[in-house]
């Protein structure tokens, strides 16, 4: 799914690199939650797998794709394969609910027939069926984030990437967030998860790789954690199974 | 392809002022192209108009003649004759289609019409003007043959080309039409920036938008197609607008004004304006959809 190996960035005018040597595999169907304080370099590792960034050395490779190689022409169908979440939702503000995520889909050129279908299901599967037609403005900060999940996952990624997903939510709401994401998960889409909340991490008994000042300090598998293998749970009916 | 269209309406909307700055812009420049094209059509047509019309003038010596050209005073009957025939020898009359004698009595007349208003008719006498072959060549542009056989003959004081005339108005026409190139292509390059920078103002008050965009994995294509359309639609408004002008300049200045003051000029139509506007209209685009492109893809690094 994600392998990285030997990777150093080193953003220009910097005296240390962001990232120094690292390497990391990650496999179908993990959930990985990356932890470290503020500049530890989780930010520049997650915007590598995005190809909003290339290393400075080492190799980057995402669901197959050597990503320091991969042509200009053919990032946009690689970024298709991958759900992205942010701890600020960047949702459109004069979008509502359904056209944020629809506009996901038509930007990809997807039908208006496929659109009409998938939008409602993926709204039910995070509880907004209810307000699709509100604004973000008048959503809570926990609905927002559950509208940028939708739209994350609307084109059924392989693959999501949470940068700080419940950094702006209490922890009620949280918690509420978390467990979309687990569902999400436990359907068979692999999860990187950029976090601070020591408490969800401890909770949640996933694999932790901790970073500081650009290192890898710690990658280990919570002891009763097991990566979901087969991703047997089904979501059409909205995960109640 | 509908979405596109609608991202490009509102876009325009958000920035009608900018949009509108882009209109006037490639407005008048491709009105200053157009004129100048309209011009340069005018002079060519003047041109073949009055070339064939221009005539070689071989001045023979008169009373006032100076002595440096004429030493033997004022031309004779027998240098006529050897003139007259020389004209009609093989050599030269193959390449003449016609000439004919002007006598002092003619010019006089000639002179008297042509300087009616000015003091200087009431004192010029029949004898001081010359007596002049004039000549119609069956290709004007060979008159250096008349001039080499003739100029320098007994009796002969000057071998005139009117197209030597001709040359220097139609030099300062061209100056003109050129000034007005000059100009246009100035204010294109300016209309080019100008597009560059609203499309560049236009992507940064959607950067949202297009963050997204770029995060849900749109091609590229369609991320910067908007904004190419946006300033062709722009700029196809302007050269529209500036096409119109040209052929109003056309209908109610040139027909209209020019062709009753000047009425035996061979003046550009109605059809030569046509000929312009799709010119126009194809240059206006694809000034606006190379500098949007350009400007767009240096701002939309992926």
């Amino acid at each position: 799914m994600i392998s990285i190996s030997k990777v150093t960035k080193t953003y220009k005018g910097a005296q240390r690199p962001a990232l120094n040597e690292v390497s990391i595999e990650i496999e179908k169907g993990d959930f990985v939650f990356l932890v470290g304080e503020s500049g530890s370099g989780k930010s520049s590792l997650m915007r590598l797998m995005l190809r909003e960034d290339t290393p400075t050395k080492g190799s980057v490779f995402v669901l197959g794709e050597n990503l320091s190689k991969i042509p200009g022409r053919r990032i946009p169908n690689f970024r298709r394969k991958l759900g992205v979440v942010f701890q600020d939702f960047r949702l459109l503000p004069n979008k509502t609910v359904h056209q944020n995520v629809a506009f996901s889909l038509e930007v990809i050129g997807k039908s208006q027939g496929f659109i009409q279908t998938a939008v409602p299901d993926v709204l039910r599967l995070v509880g907004l069926e209810e307000k699709a037609d509100r604004y973000p403005s008048q959503l809570s900060g926990g609905e927002q984030q559950r509208v940028a999940l939708a739209r994350a996952i609307v084109n059924k990624p392989a693959i999501l990437l949470a940068d700080e997903p419940t950094g702006n939510l209490d922890p009620a709401t949280s918690n509420d967030i978390m467990a979309l994401i687990e569902r999400i998960n436990l359907a068979g889409t692999t999860v990187v998860m950029a976090t601070h909340d020591r408490g969800i991490v401890d909770r949640l008994q996933k694999r932790v790789v901790e970073l500081r000042n650009g290192e890898i300090i710690r990658d280990q598998r919570a002891a009763g954690y097991q990566k979901n293998p087969t991703g047997k749970i089904d979501l059409s009916n909205g995960g109640t199974n | 392809m509908r979405i596109v269209f609608r991202e490009v309406g509102q876009s325009l909307r958000r920035n009608l002022s900018m949009v509108i700055s882009v209109i006037l812009v490639t407005f008048i420049s491709l009105t200053f192209v157009g004129t100048a094209g309209l011009l340069q059509l005018q002079i060519n047509a003047m041109k073949t108009y009055w070339y064939d019309r221009a005539q070689v003038a071989v001045y023979l010596c008169s009373e006032v003649s100076p002595e440096s050209v004429c030493p033997d005073g004022p031309v004779s009957e027998d240098q006529k004759g050897e003139i007259k025939s020389r004209l009609e020898s093989p050599t030269l009359a193959s390449y003449i289609d016609k000439f004919y004698f002007e006598t002092h009595e003619q010019a006089y007349e000639k002179f008297q019409e042509q300087f009616k208003d000015n003091a200087v008719a009431q004192y010029v006498k029949p004898s001081q003007l010359n007596e002049t072959y004039w000549i119609n060549l069956k290709d004007a542009s060979q008159s250096q043959i008349i001039t080499e056989s003739l100029a320098g003959a007994p009796g002969v004081e000057e071998v005139r080309d009117q197209r030597s005339y001709l040359d220097q108005i139609f030099s300062i026409l061209n100056a003109a039409s050129l000034a007005a190139v000059s100009i246009a292509a100035l204010m294109l390059f300016s209309a080019a920036l100008l597009i560059s920078t609203t499309i560049r103002l236009s992507a940064f008050s959607r950067r949202r938008e297009l963050g997204i965009m770029r995060l849900v994995g749109a091609s590229n294509f369609y991320v910067q197609l908007p904004f190419v359309l946006e300033g062709v639609v722009a700029a196809a408004i302007g050269s529209l607008l500036a096409g119109s002008s040209v052929l109003g300049i056309v209908q109610f200045f040139v027909q209209g004004y020019l062709a009753e003051r000047l009425p035996f000029t061979n003046l550009v139509t109605l059809t030569d304006g046509l000929l312009i506007v799709p010119l126009l209209v194809a240059a206006g685009i694809l000034l606006a959809a190379l500098a949007s492109g350009l400007a767009i893809r240096r701002y939309l690094r992926i």
